[in-house]
């Protein structure tokens, strides 16, 4: 005997069909496809780790982060593997980089931020970050046939063809869309009543700017300044065109020098042999590579967290 | 004669005052004058004007695109829209508290600080008068004496809103604006406000514009009434509640709508 009832209860019951099944593959496939980034990244790490490992082998650690020099791609006995150079040629870079991006970057920000009109702002915000999608290629050449020479042509004519300098420069252009853009969205997250009461005292807008609404989105703009900075610790094309291939331990930014990137495209694409201590070198460059941009990101992650400022 | 002449001088006057966003009007023609060490409430429905109102006397309303003022508005005789106005020094005179507190994130100290450093005070010891003092004035120096190096966003809404109180007379203003200043805050809090509005009044001329009837019955010596951006009625506090002069006035008292 049938009851309305019991028809009721008969519609929900639990059925396989090609629904249920669909919905029951569908979390698993969503899985894989997630962990194939995960993996790569593992993969990439162990291969990184255990080259690296094989490189510490036959050169001694203390002899690599302490050398002076870097002759790797040399023959047999005049081989050096003193990372120091490089290190260096890096460090000289990303300091010149940041030296450009940060004030410009800062300054590109606070315009957009608390002076553009919003229709000069939605035009500006976009054409910024184009110049992000510019590839870097593009940069290098760019230093190397026209940074380069203008600088040849004007403050130092003594200058080689390539330098750290030229590099350093672009290096920075490069980075200052992602700081004023990143810095731009710290600054608007600043909520409005903060800006109200700084002008309800009679600040000027620099005032309001510089003194409430910079410090505010404090945390925000120096995670910025990190990451661009992080960008340009990896930066390898414009370094590699302008930069030079003379790995060389100074600070003189208008010499030719050479970066950890730039060594490691060097080499890679030149003839060393499979298996040899210059091939595993570039492992090694690579990790030293990997461990300061980790450091910077860590970096930017605590400051962002540990300075957010609550409304 | 003379002497009562002088008392009733204005502190703020406003003379056919016309107000648009774009297109669109939002003030008609509003005259009215303002006495020195006054409370005036404004009150409305919301959407009526008071709030637009209230940010002309120290020009905010500069700050949204698009807004255009005719009329006159006097301070001690002087329109505030003249051309050789220096907005940022207007600004000083007139100070304002918001309806949401709006603490700056920084200590205690350096939120009533800023505005006296900004108009170019540094030393130190008269930093730390000038904030002993503005946090006296608002009621809030015995709460927070000992941890003025803290930060003011750590504070309770009550205590931050007196705060901007304290933070606004730090630049020794004369005329202080107040909008909903209470609309965020626990009855406990807002009772705190009130007092001290009361005891401003003595040093400000303060107007305060208000959603709670009661408030404006309670704080103000003068009530005005806007309605879709006219100033409907304007009178002693006392009169326009006990015996409104106008029909809408008198619907929007009783509660028959707003």
């Amino acid at each position: 005997m049938k009851t309305a009832g019991s028809v009721g209860m008969d519609r929900f019951r639990k059925q396989r069909t090609w629904r249920t099944t669909w919905e029951g593959i569908i979390p698993k496939l969503l899985l894989v496809c997630a962990l194939v980034s995960v993996l790569t990244t593992l993969g990439i790490v162990f291969t990184l780790i255990v080259e690296t490992a094989r490189f510490f082998e036959e050169i001694p650690f203390v002899q690599f982060i302490t050398g002076t020099e870097w002759t790797a791609l040399f023959s047999g006995n005049q081989q050096k593997f003193g990372v120091l150079p490089l290190i260096s040629g890096t460090l000289l870079v990303t300091a010149g980089a940041a030296l450009v991006a940060i004030p410009l970057g800062l300054a590109a920000a606070i315009y957009l931020s608390e002076y553009a009109h919003d229709r000069v702002r939605r035009v500006l915000k976009p054409v910024l970050e184009i110049l992000a999608g510019i590839p870097t290629v593009v940069y290098g050449f760019f230093a190397f046939t026209f940074v380069t020479p203008l600088l040849r042509g004007t403050f130092f004519p003594d200058m080689g063809p390539f330098n750290a300098l030229s590099a350093s420069i672009v290096v920075g252009i490069m980075i200052i869309p992602m700081i004023a853009s990143l810095s731009e969205d710290a600054m608007s997250s600043v909520p409005r009543g903060i800006r109200e009461a700084a002008y309800a005292m009679g600040s000027t807008r620099l005032e309001v700017a510089l003194r409430v609404v910079v410090p505010a989105a404090l945390s925000g703009i120096i995670a910025s300044f990190v990451l661009g900075i992080s960008r340009a610790i990896g930066e390898t094309m414009i370094v590699t065109i302008a930069a030079g291939a003379t790995p060389k331990l100074t600070f003189d930014p208008t010499d030719s020098i050479q970066t950890m990137t730039a060594y490691m495209v060097q080499a890679a694409s030149g003839d060393i042999s499979f298996g040899s201590t210059a091939y595993k070198s570039i492992y090694a460059v690579g990790m030293t590579l990997f461990v300061f941009t980790m450091i910077m990101n860590l970096l930017a992650q605590y400051i962002s967290r540990r300075f957010k400022e609550e409304y | 004669m003379a002497e009562q002449a002088v008392q009733t001088k204005p502190a703020i006057r406003v003379e056919n005052l016309d107000l648009y966003y774009g297109e669109k009007q939002a003030l008609y023609n509003v005259s009215m004058d303002v006495a020195e060490n006054s409370v005036t409430a404004l009150i409305g429905p919301s959407g009526c004007g008071k709030s637009t109102f209230l940010r002309t006397l120290n020009r905010m309303n500069d700050l949204i695109p698009g807004v255009r003022i005719e009329g006159n508005i006097e301070l001690y005789g002087k329109n505030i829209y003249d051309r050789d106005i220096d907005v940022e020094m207007l600004r000083k005179e007139v100070g304002m508290v918001f309806q949401a507190p709006n603490p700056f994130p920084k200590s205690i100290y350096d939120n009533v600080a800023y505005g006296p450093r900004i108009h170019g005070i540094t030393s130190k010891k008269k930093l730390d008068e000038i904030v002993e003092k503005s946090l006296r004035q608002a009621a809030l120096w015995d709460e927070v004496k000992d941890r003025l190096k803290d930060r003011a966003t750590g504070l309770s809404g009550g205590q931050q809103q007196r705060l901007c109180i304290a933070r606004a007379l730090a630049v020794e203003p004369e005329i202080v604006l107040m909008d909903e200043p209470t609309s965020a805050l626990d009855p406990i809090s807002t009772s705190k406000i009130e007092e001290l509005v009361q005891e401003l009044k003595e040093k400000y001329t303060i107007v305060i514009v208000t959603h709670n009837m009661q408030q404006a019955a309670r704080v103000s010596d003068k009530t005005a009434f806007f309605l879709n951006g006219e100033l409907i009625e304007y009178d002693d506090t006392n009169t326009l509640f006990s015996n409104p002069g106008n029909k809408k006035t008198e619907d929007y008292i009783t509660g028959r709508f707003g």
